[in-house]
């Protein structure tokens, strides 16, 4: 183990195997209470044409050994409650416990979505305080809160906009995407049955005003850009790339991913923007969960308020909240039974918590992402130098010479107690390091940061071998992604004894 | 602020370690015209207490203390306490998702057990690591099948779940598919003579739900084989997976849709929940979602990555096969951790009393005048009754006795005034089905 | 790895090797070398017509997809059914057992527009220069 390494050092750490591996015939888990009502022949009741006599090789195993499997596997995982995760562009901040506590309460996680409104009062009013906050903090009109996550959402800002199109006469053709994307944004545009036309970022990795200003014309129906865009930097044009759209009759679509910059400080609606998400599960605190669930809102200005999915939250004369289902030009729905309230829930409880003082967490993680560009360079390539906001982008320039890429280093930051940061993204920048500490992190697991960064650059200098072939002290090293490819195994399956038969 | 790590100090010293004086100095790239000069006026701070506070005030406005009898999609099941005490631990809570493999064995290896149990469910040889909700899954799947067959014509049942039918149509219309309903016959089961009538050599996909929204159990055979006639694709979709655990699975489907809910997912207004694609191998490269796949290290040990990356939108970008980022993997873990509790007999077990509390409401029902059983054939634990009287007339009598009365079909279904879908899971008593009971009894009876 | 010089070569790093009206199709060394190792080779059906300059088929890493461009135009009489068990062939033996598709040349002149061995091993040097700069 590296003397340099202070953050991390070695640990007993337990094996398992998958949960089928432990399975034993009569083994129980769970209990039911006795059945209080007259047992039924189920093959009589279910037509034995449709019975099914039990699921196959379905796991049988005690409450213990299901505590153990799980524990055991989640050692396994790092996770933010563990350290930083320096992800650009994903705002892997705390999650605080109260959002668990209030989203599992009797009344909130209980309700049924068809219950009668007069019995939901309490989930509606949660759900238009929330609409109400995330407007103040975009700057927008009117939102939707129902799109899953933010791809969801992202398909929805889009339809929107294409509602808004065909309603002129015209739906038009095109989106105008910036080179420097996340790859959501032309997935989504082509599932809205639009075409995508990159545009290109100029040397000041911003959206090149000339390029766009040429590409604009009646077959755009909008421009999809990420500010602060991926390279974590302001884009400082924004107004006059509004306008520019605007003079076409085309939108501009703001990628709310880096909205942790944003917050309390400044507000895309001010900016120009005419409809944005949000990820809830970026921005505003609620968990990650190993990949989901998220959430994705929708905050437009009210051109696109006629569009809005069903059903929309009105207040009605009696002061009462309701939804509302009759809505002529909506685009319908995209996804059944209203937004992941449970994710909506936990939002809500960061932003009440924070009340105004939201200002305060923006401003702690330009800091840090800030603090660590300061300190970072010169040791790596920093290929655009206009101001940082909340995240920095490197690349391996430096460290390519001595044969040592930005994976390499990502691994080998692994082996120092920390999470990579995001790899080889944007592409505009080849090798790309993209650094989002976030507010989270305290100046002292900023500091093991840094330390750990300069470490791994000096040893790509003096000794490249040991981080081109990190980690080194996982349970687990380098697995075989290209065999996982070519021959997927993508489920358990039992052993069986061979019969007589051949094949 | 008991979320931010650092003193006022500590602050000052990273600001001067930087080279500015102060934090507005690192907002000097946005426009002075746009940058705030006042507070946002939001609600709070609040302590944690107050937050705590104000969530119990919104429940009690809510439902708490009432029983329900509402199902169609939302389905409330037990959960063991042993979900939520695993689910919370921080290193899956607060995990990101599983790109660097080495650091997240626990996500994936997860993700692996709950894509076979999917397949162990549904019958199908490949599933994956789920997608939003139910919803979704039924319109991927379409999708999926427009991919495969290159065709763009769709036949839907009507008793597919409305919401579920009006969120493929806002997909299908940016997508150039057509979408065409099938009506149900007086069984309640797809019109087979209506589907054979619609099928041509243009269909990607026939999109049928078992049990359907009736409740009623569908007979995927010879639904099947008429798609497959046609050259066309059979996706089944399931939105109250506990049953899978007596009912046959939908082998026969080329593509499942499943919503996974009632396993480990409280119904929480709405959201959020956990869909599943399921179909076969031979299809899996034109799968959406996540999938994990078993492989080894260099020094040959067993691990799990996210693999077949390259139908996903961040490599494919344009070409993506969806433009699906995240998956919903907390709500695929809970998922899993259920059904690794109730195993093989309890999942069976809590399966047969669903059916034999739907059974026992039912009969307690067809004994009051002019309660009448709409559909004969087999059913899970929901079905579909005729009132003599309005649905909601019913119901808005029923909740003065804190009962939330059955689904009023005729607010999606105007062929269906008069009747109501009724849900009975294990965690309903028999002591509330009678009350239940005696309550739509005592509301028929009130003088119109 | 040498370049066959009775092969003819695209900007794009494909290959294209005529015997008589039917002409064979595959990518270069370089081209697998950038890709990385091949997991999967998504090939035209028999029968189907490549259009000059428009994509074909599409070759898979782990981590990238890269779009085949035809060189020629013509139809598609076999395909290189062994990619589908082992698509590592491309990475091996890129110029040979690695080939993807047979075609039959609707215009055999097209190939003379194409560069040769040392004009494409000119162009890749080019290239790698480019990439170190």
């Amino acid at each position: 183990m590296n003397d340099r390494i202070k953050k991390v050092t070695r640990h007993t750490n337990q094996n398992e195997g998958l949960i089928f591996e432990k399975s034993s015939p009569g083994k129980r888990a769970f209990d039911l209470a006795p059945m209080d009502v007259p047992a039924v022949n189920i093959g009589k009741e279910l037509a034995e044409s449709h019975r099914r006599n039990g699921v196959e090789d379905f796991p049988e195993v005690s409450e213990i050994e299901v505590i153990r499997h799980f524990t055991r596997l989640s050692t396994w995982n790092y996770a933010i409650d563990l350290g930083m995760y320096p992800l650009g562009s994903c705002t892997m901040k705390y999650n605080p416990r109260v959002n668990e506590h209030v989203a599992r309460l009797a009344g909130i996680a209980t309700e049924h979505p068809y219950q009668p409104q007069d019995l939901s009062q309490g989930c509606l009013k949660i759900l238009s305080l929330l609409e109400k906050c995330l407007l103040e903090i975009t700057g927008m009109d009117v939102i939707t809160l129902q799109p899953a996550a933010g791809a969801q959402g992202e398909l929805t800002g889009l339809l929107l906009i294409r509602a808004y199109h065909q309603k002129n006469g015209n739906p038009r053709k095109k989106v105008l995407i910036p080179d420097s994307a996340h790859g959501t944004n032309p997935a989504t545009a082509v599932i809205a049955g639009y075409e995508v036309e990159n545009i290109k970022s100029n040397a000041d990795g911003q959206v090149d005003i000339t390029a766009l200003r040429e590409k604009v014309n009646e077959d755009v129906a909008a421009l999809m850009l990420t500010n602060p865009s991926t390279l974590g930097i302001f884009e400082q044009q924004i107004p006059e790339i509004a306008e520019i759209l605007h003079a076409k009759g085309a939108l501009l679509y703001m990628d709310g991913a880096n909205m942790n910059a944003l917050a309390g400080i400044t507000r895309p609606g001010d900016l120009g923007v005419d409809v944005m998400h949000l990820n809830l599960h970026k921005t505003f605190s609620t968990p990650h969960g190993g990949g989901g669930p998220g959430a994705g809102p929708v905050a437009m200005k009210k051109i696109l308020e006629p569009f809005l999915p069903v059903p929309v939250l009105v207040e009605k004369s009696d002061g009462k909240l309701a939804l509302d289902f009759h809505r002529k030009e909506s685009i319908g729905k995209v996804k059944a039974f209203g937004g992941n309230f449970g994710v909506l829930v936990r939002a809500l409880a960061y932003i009440l918590a924070y009340g105004p003082g939201v200002r305060q967490a923006t401003e702690d993680a330009v800091t840090n992402a800030n603090y660590i560009r300061k300190q970072l360079e010169g040791i790596f390539d920093l290929p655009y130098t206009r101001p940082s906001m909340h995240e920095v982008v490197f690349s391996d320039a430096l460290q390519k010479k001595r044969g040592v890429n930005t994976m390499d280093i990502a691994k080998r930051l692994i082996d120092y107690g920390f999470h990579p940061y995001t790899t080889a993204f944007p592409l505009i920048v080849p090798g790309a390091l993209m650094i989002e500490p976030t507010e989270s992190e305290s100046k002292e697991e900023c500091d093991f940061f840094v330390e750990a960064m300069k470490s791994i650059a000096q040893e790509a200098e003096q000794t490249p071998e040991i981080v081109k072939t990190a980690p080194h002290t996982t349970r687990i090293r380098r697995l075989d992604e290209v065999a996982a490819a070519r021959k997927p195994v993508l489920r358990w399956k039992p052993r069986r004894k061979e019969s007589g038969a051949a094949g | 602020m008991r979320y931010l790590p650092k003193s006022p100090a500590e602050r000052q010293e990273m600001l001067a370690a930087i080279g500015v004086k102060s934090v507005e100095e690192l907002f000097t790239s946005i426009p002075e015209q746009f940058r705030l000069k006042r507070p946002l006026n939001l609600p709070g701070p609040m302590s944690e207490a107050e937050v705590i506070g104000y969530f119990q005030d919104r429940a009690a406005e809510n439902s708490v203390g009432y029983t329900s009898f509402l199902g169609a999609g939302v389905y409330s099941h037990l959960r063991s306490v042993v979900t939520d005490a695993l689910l919370q631990r921080g290193e899956f809570l607060t995990s990101y998702t599983p790109y660097q493999a080495e650091i997240t064995q626990g996500t994936l290896q997860a993700i692996f057990e709950f894509q076979t149990l999917m397949c162990q469910l549904t019958g199908q040889e490949v599933a994956n690591a789920s997608m939003y909700d139910g919803s979704t899954a039924t319109t991927e799947a379409v999708l999926m099948a427009e991919r495969i067959t290159g065709k763009r014509r769709v036949l839907v049942a009507r008793s597919l779940h409305p919401e579920y039918r009006d969120v493929l149509r806002t997909y299908a219309k940016n997508s150039g598919l057509t979408v065409e309903e099938v009506p149900f016959t007086a069984s309640g089961t797809l019109d087979g003579t209506a589907l054979k009538a619609s099928l041509r050599d243009d269909v990607c996909a026939v999109v049928v739900q078992s049990p359907n929204f009736f409740g009623a159990i569908e007979d995927l055979g010879p639904l099947a084989e008429a798609a497959h006639g046609a050259g066309a694709l059979l996706v089944a979709a399931a939105t109250e997976a506990l049953s899978l655990a007596v009912v046959k699975p939908p082998a026969e489907a080329d593509i499942v849709a499943l919503e996974g809910q009632s396993f480990g997912l409280p119904p929480s207004y709405g959201g959020p929940f956990v869909g599943v694609v399921a179909s076969r191998e031979k299809f899996v490269r034109q799968m959406p979602g996540r999938l994990a796949g078993q492989t080894a290290d260099q020094d040959g040990r067993r691990g799990f990555v996210l693999t077949l990356a390259t139908r996903e939108q961040h490599i494919r970008r344009e070409k993506a096969t969806s433009n699906i980022c995240t998956n919903q993997a907390l709500c695929a873990l809970a998922a899993t951790m259920h059904l690794c509790l109730l195993g093989k007999e309890g999942i069976r077990e809590m399966a047969e009393q669903n059916i034999a509390k739907a059974r026992f409401t039912l009969s307690e029902l067809e004994k009051i005048p002019g309660v009448k059983r709409t559909f004969p054939g087999p059913f899970f634990n929901e079905f579909t009754v005729e009132l003599p009287r309005s649905v909601k007339i019913v119901n808005a009598e029923l909740l003065k006795s804190k009962i939330v009365g059955p689904y009023v079909l005729g607010s999606a279904y105007p062929e269906l005034t008069k009747h109501a879908l009724v849900c009975v899971t294990e965690t309903t008593t028999r002591l509330q089905i009678e009350q239940f009971a005696a309550g739509v009894r005592a509301a028929l009876q009130q003088p119109l | 790895m040498s370049y066959p010089t009775q092969f003819r070569y695209t900007k794009e790093h494909e290959w294209i090797d005529a015997k008589g009206g039917i002409a064979t199709i595959g990518i270069t060394d370089y081209a697998q070398h950038e890709l990385g190792d091949v997991v999967f080779v998504e090939l035209p059906a028999v029968g189907s017509s490549l259009i000059t300059g428009k994509t074909f088929s599409s070759v898979e890493s782990v981590k990238a997809v890269s779009e085949i461009y035809a060189p020629a135009s013509g139809q598609v009489t076999e395909a290189n059914s062994t990619l589908q068990n082992t698509p590592e062939s491309i990475n091996s033996d890129p110029h040979g057992a690695g080939w993807l598709v047979k075609v039959k040349l609707a215009n055999p002149a097209e190939l003379n527009s194409l560069m040769d061995a040392a004009a494409y091993e000119a162009y890749i040097e080019e290239k790698k220069k480019e990439a170190s700069a």
